[in-house]
């Protein structure tokens, strides 16, 4: 039987939880309020802040940049690193061990860091335009997400099932696709998801790879915070929780969020 | 084992892509540090010997450790309430905490920016309580950073610490238990131990997030508090000076590296079991 926490400690998680959910309701309300400036509680009741979204251009423009720039990050990142997860768990014993660490290079090298020398290097150096320069970051962004998820997804497959395809007479490619793919879909989505709101989200790497004409949507907010203080940036806010709301109820019906946990 | 086996062949492409668009990036802007005409070393010399930039690395190191330990606290406490707690309300509880980690940093700092701006909430309800006669400048404080990043780091600590609690095995608290262990002991005997990988791991995370971080420092520090990682973006963009920003960037990685190495060690000297 589970022993009950302290009263004490109980009250202190209820102030936790408290505190984790009020600065985003406080938003929410910041975005309806019908003033000029940002405020709570909300004076008023509008919508016309969620019209602005699609009024200024800027919004619009980095919103659909920023997606374009997680699914091509994102996909390219899966690309190439299903395979080597595959390889990771199937050939296990043959690949030295160093091999696992370099997918985890890019959480060891600081985000910033890394925006930083590809601007130098690929923008500048190479010549590389920036939009590619932008995927490029994207991908190691997400690069380990995405190894590290589908590795642990095949680290639970039997590959005798792939042997005994492969020995009935199975091509080896044909296989992978019929066998081991489907056998691992929760984890592919699981890594495409929890990729596509990590590179939606970041600040660090595209801060240097966004240049006149090409942004990204949080460095956008973060410019338009410093010279405007108004419910827009309350209402695109709100905008983004919902889709992180989204993205929750898909993993929900997928894998279930404890998944995360793990 | 030769190179022709598939394996090889598999992992390429990814190996390829981090050593060409990571690797060599940073090995460059790395060696660009060394070379300056005056000497191998001047670089850290320069960063070294000013005053202003020592400032910026101590505040930086001392933001990301108070972050670390107060999102330990709080998230330890948390965790251990939200392990004990029913199996329905677990999964509510977890909604709540994975929520905010989805939503972006961005949208996370800004919420702070109304709370504790010169009309913000906190001062509206101080002033109104009467516990202060003029509103307060919170923001641009050392303890506005701390404030938010510890609300940014929290959630992220409480679903590590969920985790490991979730794999201590009742049986180990009931033996306990029946050993008659009071509560407390088996806490501080069976389950704070068994929770250190956890814990450092969240310790890590907490500490190379805060150190490295740009959003929350930008909105809530501004200039008056500038970081490591804002300090590296000031002198990348604004001076153009990207050797200096270089020397920034070599220092946050080293100081990355060395933690990530030196937390993994004692995680392994304290339970040589995991991993």
């Amino acid at each position: 039987m589970h022993t009950r926490p302290h009263p004490v400690l109980i009250g202190f998680a209820c102030l936790v939880f408290f505190f984790l959910l009020a600065p985003l309701v406080i938003i929410i309300g910041a975005s309806v309020s019908d003033t000029t400036f940002l405020t709570f509680p909300p004076q008023g009741l509008t919508l016309h802040w969620y019209e602005n979204i699609f009024e200024v251009s800027a919004f619009k423009r980095t919103m659909v940049t920023s997606f374009i720039l997680a699914v091509t990050g994102t996909s390219l990142s899966l690309i190439v690193g299903i395979p080597a997860a595959y390889a990771l768990n199937r050939y296990r014993v043959q690949l030295p061990s160093f091999l696992s660490t370099v997918f985890v290079l890019p959480i060891l090298v600081p985000e910033i860091v890394l925006g930083f020398s590809l601007m130098k290097t690929v923008t500048t150096a190479m010549g590389f335009p920036i939009f590619v320069s932008l995927v490029i970051g994207h991908a190691l962004l997400v690069l380990p997400y995405c190894v590290r998820v589908v590795s642990a997804a095949l680290a639970s497959f039997d590959f005798s099932i792939e042997e005994a395809a492969v020995s009935l007479g199975c091509p080896r490619w044909k296989a992978f696709f019929i066998i081991v793919l489907p056998n691992v879909r929760a984890g592919v989505i699981a890594a495409f998801i929890l990729a596509l709101i990590t590179s939606i989200n970041d600040v660090s790497i595209s801060l240097f790879l966004t240049g006149p004409g090409i942004s990204t949507l949080p460095i956008q907010l973060l410019a338009h915070m410093e010279q405007f203080f108004d419910p827009t940036i309350a209402s695109v806010s709100v905008l983004l929780m919902l889709v992180t709301v989204g993205v929750m109820a898909v993993v929900e019906l997928t894998l279930g969020l404890t998944f995360l946990t793990k | 084992m030769t190179f022709r086996q598939p394996g090889w062949l598999l992992v390429l492409p990814a190996t390829l892509a981090v050593a060409m668009f990571l690797g060599i990036p940073v090995f460059d802007t790395f060696s660009t540090t060394f070379t300056d005409s005056t000497g191998f070393l001047s670089n850290y010399e320069k960063f070294f010997t000013s005053r202003f930039r020592r400032a910026v690395l101590w505040r930086t190191t001392e933001i990301a450790l108070i972050t670390m330990i107060a999102s330990l606290l709080i998230g330890f406490a948390t965790a251990y309430v939200v392990s004990r707690a029913p199996k329905k309300l677990k999964s509510l509880l977890i909604i709540i905490a994975v929520f905010p980690l989805l939503t972006g940093v961005v949208v996370r700092s800004f919420a702070w920016l109304v709370i504790l701006g010169k009309n913000g909430i906190l001062n509206q309800i101080l002033l109104s309580v009467g516990v202060i006669a003029e509103p307060l400048s919170m923001l641009y404080t050392e303890g506005a950073v701390i404030v938010a990043m510890v609300y940014l780091f929290v959630p992220l600590m409480i679903l590590t610490i969920v985790g490991v609690l979730e794999g201590i095995p009742e049986d180990l608290l009931q033996a306990s238990a029946s050993l008659g262990a009071t509560p407390f002991a088996t806490f501080w005997q069976v389950v704070f131990p068994l929770a250190m990988p956890g814990l450092i791991v969240g310790a890590v995370l907490v500490f190379t997030g805060s150190f490295t971080s740009y959003a929350t420092p930008q909105l809530l520090g501004g200039e008056q508090q500038m970081m490591m990682g804002t300090f590296l973006r000031q002198r990348a963009m604004v001076t153009f000076d990207w050797t200096g920003a270089s020397t920034i960037a070599a220092i946050m990685t080293v100081v990355t590296i060395i933690i990530v190495l030196a937390m993994g060690r004692v995680a392994r000297r304290l339970n040589p079991a995991a991993v």
